[in-house]
């Protein structure tokens, strides 16, 4: 057989096997994680290795101790979405309030000094967030404003900002030039223009941007860890799962149990909008 | 009054517009303005929540300053070079170092290799395509604190799956603790970072893939080269320029990681990183000028490193 055929033909098999093995180390943990979470820890102790929850053993009232109140005896994590919800939203809006004029402007606009703001966006971007980390926790304990869920949205503005500027401009280059022009010849002003053309055609990117953003907040861990550590209400859930884990023996089924409350939204959101992340994510992959 | 008297504005003898004292800003120079207005508050914005953070870190790193003595230190305190001496002399610092770079390029050269891999299978329509899209994303959207714990879980000693499956079927003689000993932690922990960074890779390349044009690949498979030669002579070459991006981007965020390792083994069994350190230095030690110069540290080794690589890439790269 020619080289051609048996490379054709093998390929197809390993691709889809490939397939199935991706899939397989993707999915699986998660799998495994909503399992575990509906196990009581008894059964988990005595066969580790069960892939699916048997028929009577299924339980929530892992769910339910992480989620009462602490005066009631749970974890309390309603309150910890609550503030996670809080934070993200909050960076979310004032992310994308100060990230578009700024986007729109390196994109589009040639001023005094753009090429060395474009790269600033860049630079910082790409900057240790542990280095941000320690003047900010310096300024925010002289300030009194560490265990303040403001505070908190306003470091993650710090993680939000550059990447958010640096995936509108991508995308506020595409827009065609033309298009801009011919609303300036109809009479439109600089803001018009902004308002009536490019905003509404940039508005799938900017809904992809503003959940990226969210999912950061959302996730986001070490300064949530570094500010709020002392006030056990404003903690987020992040925070809130990571020191259940330190405190007092708490079963793994109920740790479990807080990841999948931890993750559910973010996995909703993520598969509601897949499309629009996926693109609003690689807008500037093709330049390279 | 019910009646406005009408504004000068509006009075016939005024109707001619008045000659202009100034010439009127050109469109150019309009443009200029408007955008420098745009860009004001988000440049105003980053400076102040990381260009002014990152200059005062700078600044810490040369002081003497420990979270107790906090109120007293003003901006401009004494400098010293005493943080920087400890810093680079505490030991453990080019374990330290060391560590940080293995991780690195692990995390890197695997997360690119998986996305590789991955993007290559899932190029062309299959059924079911959109949904195994999607699933490849999750190890990269989901939140770090829970899939750190799914890991810690699914490798420990008594509990976990990995463990009881391995010694189930593939015959371990006793649980392997991945997470707590020397000679698996830092590989663990490299194996987990290419799990959770590999969509990022994935998603870049997949989109480059989708941009070759398929003439390409149609001439060269009519000239008779096979699927394994239409990969290296067609579509590596084309994939090079995101690749060598990727790596660097991905360097330098591996470089900076802290929640990863931190959530995964604390720092412990051989896997402290820079940023493991930092954190140390300034919570258990409340050393923050420690903590500044290590961090400085981190960022100046960094620059370096990207500044090699650019070099070697940079035609590449740009």
């Amino acid at each position: 057989m020619d080289r051609d055929v048996v490379e054709t033909v093998s390929l197809r098999w390993l691709r889809r096997l490939v397939i199935a093995v991706f899939l397989v180390i993707t999915v699986f943990p998660f799998y495994y994680m909503l399992v575990l979470s509906v196990r009581p820890i008894e059964r988990l102790l005595l066969d580790p290795g069960a892939l699916v929850v048997g028929f009577g053993e299924l339980t929530v009232a892992t769910y339910a101790e992480v989620l009462k109140a602490t005066d009631d005896g749970g974890q309390g994590f309603l309150t910890f979405i609550r503030n996670s919800g809080l934070v993200a939203v909050a960076a979310t809006v004032l992310t994308l309030l100060v990230a578009i004029p700024g986007a729109y402007a390196v994109a589009r606009l040639r001023f005094f000094g753009r090429r060395q703001v474009d790269f600033l966006f860049l630079a910082v971007y790409l900057f240790p967030s542990i280095v941000i980390a320690i003047p900010l926790f310096v300024v925010f304990t002289r300030a009194g404003l560490r265990g303040s869920l403001f505070g908190l949205v306003l470091v993650y503005i710090s993680q939000t900002l550059p990447v958010s500027v640096y995936m509108l401009k991508n995308y506020f280059e595409t827009i065609p030039v033309s298009l801009e022009e011919s609303a300036a010849i109809d009479g439109a002003g600089r803001l018009g223009i902004i308002r009536r053309v490019s905003l509404p055609l940039a508005m799938p990117s900017i809904m992809a941007v503003a959940l990226y953003d969210f999912m950061i907040a959302w996730n986001e861990f070490l300064f949530a860890l570094l500010f709020l550590v002392d006030k056990p209400n404003r903690w987020t859930v992040s925070l809130g799962l990571s020191l259940l884990a330190d405190g007092v023996e708490v079963p793994k089924t109920v740790l479990m149990a807080g990841s999948v409350v931890l993750t559910l939204p973010i996995v909703i959101l993520f598969f509601a909008s897949e499309r629009l992340l996926t693109e609003g994510l690689t807008s500037g992959a093709e330049k390279g | 009054m019910t009646t406005t008297a009408p504004g000068p504005g509006r009075s016939p003898t005024r109707e001619r517009p008045a000659p202009p004292r100034r010439r009127p800003l050109t469109l150019r120079r309009r443009e200029s303005r408007a955008g420098l207005a745009l860009v004001a508050p988000t440049l105003l914005v980053t400076i102040a929540v990381i260009g002014i953070p990152i200059v005062w870190t700078v600044v810490l790193a040369f002081q003497r300053v420990r979270l107790a003595t906090l109120r007293k230190t003003g901006l401009f305190g004494e400098f010293t070079m005493d943080n920087i001496d400890r810093v680079l002399h505490t030991p453990g610092f080019a374990e330290t170092l060391w560590v940080t770079l293995i991780y690195s390029i692990g995390g890197t050269v695997g997360s690119i290799l998986l996305g590789l891999v991955a993007a290559l299978v899932v190029r062309r329509p299959f059924r079911g395509r959109t949904l195994v899209r999607a699933s490849m994303l999750l190890p990269y959207v989901a939140p770090v604190v829970a899939v750190t714990f799914v890991w810690q879980v699914m490798l420990d000693p008594q509990l976990g799956i990995v463990n009881a499956w391995g010694q189930r079927l593939l015959g371990w003689d006793a649980p392997v603790p991945f997470l707590t000993q020397e000679s698996t932690a830092l590989a663990t922990v490299i194996v987990f970072e290419a799990w959770r960074y590999f969509p990022f890779a994935f998603l870049f390349l997949l989109a480059r893939l989708q941009a070759v044009p398929g003439e390409l690949e149609e001439a060269a498979r009519v000239d008779g080269a096979t699927p394994t030669q239409r990969f290296r002579h067609i579509l590596l070459p084309q994939l090079l320029p995101v690749i060598a991006l990727l790596g660097v981007l991905r360097f330098i965020m591996t470089f900076n990681k802290f929640d990863d390792v931190y959530l995964l083994t604390g720092g412990a069994a051989g896997t402290e990183v820079v940023s493991v350190r930092v954190y140390e230095f300034l919570t258990a030690r409340t050393d923050i000028g420690a903590a500044a110069a290590q961090a400085v540290v981190l960022a100046v080794v960094l620059i370096v490193f990207v500044l090699i690589y650019l070099r070697f890439f940079g035609r590449r790269v740009s």
